[in-house]
């Protein structure tokens, strides 16, 4: 039984304009669409991969959050994951806490690959899969844009800043992806019909015994600094001169 | 009072630009004492480097036959050894960073704050998060160490001249070896750094072909600038990985960027939002860019980017 656990985080949709709330006490949440997290889609898609060419034998989707979180998981399970958990959270949990969370349930079911999407385009933390990786005292391969898996071990293509950096690591290993590491299907009706039969198991956040207590403060919510507004110009020789008047060019 | 070790950054025994601009958020935290650390196989000349930072009182070389590459697994337990005696533990926001310094902080048992785009105080700082739509002020526990990584685009790099004293640390760390490192490709393209360049062109989706994306190379070279593309761009195939510009790719703040056929979606404007001018050239005058544009050109690019290309002489 080779599994692999994948984090399916819930976060308001890629395309949603998110909007300060005018009291500063957090972002406009109510009556906004709430999605996987694109890269966690994207870990799901590759763990689906990895099993349909022999790699894996279940696929198991993992969220931290409140009930609605169970959405995402179906959507999870529809997509082809065998069965879900939900680790029920009513108030904050910061990436630490969600990496000491998912190394209990890595005690309770030994998977071989736990994949992550690199970051959670709310908070943007960009650290749950290199947290997780220390604490299980394991390897992290982060921002993959490649996975090919041999024997017991992953050779895996990360994004970074100089260009694509390729490392081999032993299973089991933390995975975190890039979003050029594949294209996630489509989520079909009978698919979704067939995912309200499968397991999907919540699992109260406080009976795992972890601090999960934040430890961040925030004070302050604020819009960003708005950019004055520019001019049009014509044509490229109005152009030109406007870069030279700037000193530009 | 605010004891701060920066992990440097470096690579072919250069130090990265980066590591400069840590110094100069370590450096807006008042009183803070402010150290560099180099893991390298032989640092002395990336310790030399670093040394010559302002602001920086020492630098410490760490160094490893392990360390050849800087593989997250093997420098983590290292940097967290070192960090014993330090407050502040900073590293840029750049990959490098974004790999290693969660793993530091996990390693120490504490969380990490991301993308310090400001410091308030010593344990007071600004960050964005959803894509730059929000800026949050948050505040760190005095009581425990703090991990961080600093936006870039956010900072000056510090300037050179000063004189920091250089001194071997020893660690002693078990290093895994469960992690291997393979290889690396880089586009070595003879053009500026993207990360770092003073002037950025852009090209997005409108350019159709990695053939039509040649007039981006062609117009960045009169200027001098670098290739940055968007992120529809790099799916498309039309520019390599490492030229995406925003939310998940390079965040920038160049003196010029000029997107062309960029619309601007929000999560390519949170890549350019500290760039000093912004120009835009795009057919669609609704197209979102030119809501932050400084300089805005309506029209089609095929033929204003060979043109503007021919006026810039």
């Amino acid at each position: 039984m080779s599994k692999i656990l994948v984090g399916l985080k819930r976060v308001v949709d890629y395309n949603v304009r998110v909007r300060v709330k005018p009291d500063g006490t957090g972002v406009v949440t109510d009556g906004v669409k709430m999605s996987i997290n694109p890269f966690d889609e994207i870990a799901l898609e590759e763990a689906l991969r990895i099993k349909e060419k022999g790699g894996a034998t279940e696929v198991i989707v993992v969220s931290i959050g409140p009930a609605d979180t169970q959405q995402q998981l179906r959507t999870g399970l529809a997509m082809g994951a065998d069965r879900a958990i939900l680790v029920q959270a009513d108030s904050v949990v910061e990436p630490l806490a969600a990496a000491k969370v998912f190394l209990k349930l890595i005690e309770k079911e030994s998977p071989q690959i736990v994949l992550l999407g690199k970051q959670g385009i709310d908070d943007d933390n960009n650290q749950t899969g290199q947290m997780l990786a220390a604490l299980w005292d394991r390897p992290q391969a982060t921002f993959a844009s490649k996975v090919e898996l041999e024997g017991g071990k992953a050779k895996v293509t990360r994004e970074v800043d100089a260009g694509l950096e390729t490392i081999e690591v032993d299973l089991p290993a933390v995975l975190t992806t890039d979003l050029r590491l594949n294209e996630p299907r489509y989520v079909k009706l009978p698919d979704i019909m067939k995912a309200k039969k499968k397991p999907l198991e919540t699992v109260a956040i406080a009976s795992l015994g972890v601090d999960t207590a934040p430890q961040f403060k925030t004070t302050k919510y604020e819009p960003p600094a708005a950019r004055s507004k520019g001019v049009m110009v014509k044509d490229v020789g109005e152009l030109v001169a406007a870069l030279k008047q700037k000193g530009l060019v | 009072m605010a004891k701060i070790l920066i992990v440097a950054e470096h690579a072919g025994g250069k130090l990265n630009p980066s590591t400069a601009k840590c110094v100069s958020c370590a450096s807006t935290i008042s009183g803070a004492e402010i150290h560099v650390a180099v893991f390298a196989t032989d640092g002395a000349a990336v310790a030399a480097e670093a040394a010559k930072i302002q602001g920086v009182k020492t630098v410490l070389t760490v160094n490893n036959a392990a360390n050849a590459e800087p593989l997250a697994a093997v420098l983590a337990p290292q940097v967290a050894a070192v960090a014993a005696n330090y407050t502040h533990v900073f590293g840029p926001s750049t990959t490098f960073g974004k790999d290693l310094m969660p793993r530091v902080a996990a390693l120490l048992g504490v969380g990490q704050l991301s993308d310090i785009m400001a410091a308030e105080g010593a344990y007071k700082f600004r960050r964005p998060v959803y894509a730059g739509n929000a800026i949050i002020t948050v505040e760190a526990p005095q009581d425990k160490k703090l991990v961080a990584t600093v936006r870039t685009a956010s900072f000056q790099a510090a300037a050179q001249g000063g004189s920091a004293g250089v001194e071997a640390a020893n660690v002693s760390a078990s290093l895994p070896s469960h992690t291997r490192f393979v290889s690396r490709s880089a586009a070595a393209t003879g053009r500026p750094d993207l990360q770092t360049a003073p002037r950025v062109v852009s090209g997005g989706r409108a350019l159709g072909s990695s053939d039509n994306f040649k007039i981006i190379f062609s117009l960045a070279d009169k200027l001098g600038a670098a290739v940055g593309a968007s992120r529809a761009a790099v799916d498309a195939g039309y520019a390599a990985n490492d030229l995406q510009v925003g939310q998940t790719g390079k965040i920038i703040a160049p003196e010029l960027y000029v997107a062309v056929g960029i619309s601007g979606a929000i999560q390519h404007l949170t890549g350019i939002k500290d760039a000093r001018t912004i120009v835009a050239i795009n057919k669609d005058a609704e197209a979102p860019i030119f809501e932050v544009a400084d300089i805005g050109l309506v029209g089609d690019l095929f033929t204003l980017v060979p043109e503007l290309e021919k006026a810039l002489g």
